[in-house]
């Protein structure tokens, strides 16, 4: 099989779309609501990213007791909130992951 | 801050997430032996196309003998919401020096975006901003080369199940809990998150760039109603 030609267009897009809109910044006049969009894309794109990994166990809802990940996500979302502290979420996440585990 | 501490709080931002993509890592190099791809082959793919899910996606559509063309599509459509991390980043590095613009969109990956955007947002003005990018781009960059790297040498030996990917969605918690500080933002949070479960199912992880879009227009749309 002939690899790296394939490697190199796929890398070749991905690199593309990454660079999509830092190469056109100043070449366009985004439209308005294209503008009002942006500030919300740290947290809709992060949080999509996030949120299925807390909720779905092999593809399916899971917020019973055999989702562990789901409960100690929310032990970290409430650390998050009240600390702002990155380490600290984390390190409470792992613990209460490890605790619920253990518990079960 | 100088380019070096810039550089340097950007790894520290990263360095955490480490935890998690290196185990994945490890895997992407497992299978992508095992999908009978060549052992260089298979490392330089994490250099030239440099993009986790779909380095995974490749290397199976590869070893089950899928057609370029199906695979090239798959892997675009992968990682397409990536360009809204461009979007969201292009204002920021508008006055850079065209190499820098490529360096960076060459490491623009959803680890590097969400350890830079909290610092970046919090002075969008900073004269390096561009080295604290680059500081997250470059991390995540290395640990990946590693990690793959091993999980090639390793070959057919898949690493023990430490629970350590937890790593990831942990620390996009940390980062995108603190950047809520408003209603808008809140419902943008809650509509890209359920959205992202509803569509979970959609073929090429399309359901994620969905979803974002979800929570963008749901953020915008609440912002314009509170205002009039």
């Amino acid at each position: 099989m002939n690899w790296l030609p394939l490697w190199l267009v796929c890398g070749l897009i991905t690199f593309a779309i990454r660079y999509s809109f830092i190469a056109l910044e100043g070449y366009y006049r985004p439209p308005g609501w294209f503008v009002r969009w942006l500030p919300f894309v740290p947290i809709a794109a992060l949080t999509a990213l996030t949120v299925p990994d807390l909720l779905l166990v092999a593809g399916k809802l899971s917020v019973g007791g055999d989702n562990p990940r789901w409960w100690a996500g929310l032990i970290a979302i409430a650390i998050a909130a009240r600390w702002k502290n990155t380490l600290l979420t984390i390190a409470g996440g792992f613990a209460a992951l490890g605790l619920l585990n253990f518990l079960r | 801050m100088t380019p070096r501490s810039a550089f340097l709080l950007g790894m520290r931002a990263l360095l955490p997430m480490l935890l998690g993509v290196a185990p994945f890592g490890v895997i992407y190099g497992v299978v992508a032996l095992q999908s009978g791809i060549p052992p260089l082959a298979a490392f330089l793919m994490s250099s030239l196309v440099f993009a986790g899910s779909a380095q995974f996606l490749l290397a199976q559509l590869v070893g089950a003998g899928a057609p370029a063309l199906l695979s090239i599509g798959a892997v675009g459509l992968i990682n397409l919401r990536h360009a809204l991390y461009s979007a969201s980043v292009a204002p920021m590095l508008h006055a850079l020096p065209r190499r820098w613009k490529l360096l960076l969109a060459y490491l623009l990956t959803d680890e590097a975006y969400a350890a830079a955007i909290p610092h970046l947002l919090a002075d969008p003005k900073s004269p390096t901003a561009h080295w604290l990018l680059f500081g997250a781009g470059f991390a995540l960059w290395a640990g990946w080369q590693l990690s793959t790297l091993v999980g090639v040498l390793l070959g057919a030996q898949l690493p023990a199940d430490l629970g350590l990917d937890f790593a990831l969605p942990l620390t996009f918690i940390a980062i995108v809990v603190p950047l809520i500080d408003s209603r808008a933002k809140f419902v943008a949070a809650l509509a890209a998150g359920a959205a992202a479960v509803l569509l979970a199912s959609l073929p090429y992880k399309t359901g994620l760039f969905a979803a974002a879009l979800a929570g963008l227009a749901a953020g915008a749309f609440l912002q314009r109603v509170e205002k009039r």
